[in-house]
């Protein structure tokens, strides 16, 4: 058995693939795309392994705008330049957008059904879990130091519980948390060690 | 066609402060459309959010609904444009600077270091997510539990939980 955490070889999409892999993560990402986006571009289609697609999100996180979506523009330039930018963000608003067309003339016609409700409840709980158990995933695969751990966990805490603003948020940890990772780039025997 | 404007420029500026995505740009989206402009009620914003979660597809899309609640199919096509293009367009600058920079010794570093911040800010979207799930008693916070194991210990795709999720809801709640 393959051990699970070795760097995949990874394949260049063509440009079809590139819209069609995005078409897929817009069309299932119910309770947001950012699980399913790492789903399909690292397990399912091996674009890019899993250090270079965190590496691709953090920079999405730290721009305005949706991660994933700022992401879908990078991917896309990284191997298409600005058809596979407008390929890559096209495919993952499309179906969303018309799926939201068609709910918002059903909302209007048929108001709250008694069924709907429940359904959706359990629907959004487990799409916490999928967003919970995605980060959970990412940081055991990467392999994060204690140092970069800690940023994970404040980072966490300061959205969740103590519901600081964002951009605050980001730019107080970013900055450590390069200055941590510049310090462990220059030691990397000890960076190595773990 | 001054309120289409309107709504293109409401939701350019929303685009251009919303670091961290959807979740975090909502208290000032509020803040403009409701308060300032006007355009919607409490409870009709809250009810346009609940229905762009239903949908699949980024988050921040539920700026596509309040434009359709505003002005019609021209208001959603404005507020969709005014809320992806800017940040898109800094993305696209982004990507073209690290492209350039490759070579820099402190680029992979830097980038390394926005890794545990990225991660950090999903988990607090997933249990922003579980809070916000919880108003229905015990059953929800099962669910979150199996579906965070599923997901971070095994490779199957997610829409199992999501579909578990929906026949247990439908079951119990």
């Amino acid at each position: 058995m393959p051990e699970s955490t070795a760097p995949h070889a990874t394949v260049v999409p063509g440009r079809l693939e590139l819209f069609l892999g995005y078409l897929k993560i817009g069309l299932l990402g119910f309770g947001g795309v950012a699980a399913w986006a790492r789903h399909v571009i690292v397990e399912e289609r091996r674009w890019l392994t899993e250090l270079e697609y965190a590496e691709v999100l953090g920079l999405g996180q730290v721009l305005p705008g949706p991660n994933v979506g700022n992401a879908a523009v990078m991917i896309g330039r990284r191997f298409h330049g600005l058809a596979g930018a407008l390929l890559a963000t096209t495919g993952i608003y499309l179906a969303p957008l018309l799926i939201l067309i068609g709910l918002c003339v059903l909302y209007d016609r048929y108001g709250q059904l008694p069924q709907v409700a429940p359904a959706m409840a359990g629907i959004a709980a487990a799409a916490a879990g999928m967003v919970i158990g995605t980060a959970f995933k990412m940081a055991g695969r990467l392999r994060l130091r204690w140092d970069a751990l800690l940023v994970l966990v404040l980072a966490a805490l300061a959205a969740a519980l103590w519901r600081l603003p964002l951009p605050l948020i980001v730019l107080v940890l970013a900055p450590v948390s390069i200055a941590l990772a510049l310090r462990r780039a220059r030691r990397p025997a000890e960076a190595g060690a773990r | 066609m001054t309120l289409l404007l309107q709504i293109l420029a409401t939701f350019s500026i929303l685009s251009l402060v919303a670091v961290g995505g959807a979740n975090s740009v909502l208290p000032e989206m509020h803040r403009q459309v409701v308060e300032l402009r006007g355009w919607l009620d409490d409870a009709t914003f809250a009810q346009l959010y609940a229905l762009a979660q239903a949908a699949p597809g980024p988050n921040i899309l539920v700026a596509s609904v309040m434009g359709w609640r505003i002005a019609g199919g021209a208001g959603m096509a404005m507020a969709t444009l005014g809320m992806l293009a800017p940040s898109a367009v800094l993305a696209w600058g982004m990507a073209g600077l690290t492209q350039r920079l490759r070579g820099a010794p402190w680029l992979k570093p830097a980038q390394a270091g926005l890794v545990p911040v990225a991660i950090g800010l999903i988990l607090a979207a997933g249990v922003t997510m579980a809070q916000a799930a919880q108003g229905h008693g015990v059953l929800p916070l099962v669910v979150v539990a199996i579906s965070t194991v599923f997901v971070w210990r095994t490779d199957y795709s997610p829409l199992w939980v999501l579909a578990g999720g929906a026949v247990l809801g439908l079951v119990f709640l």
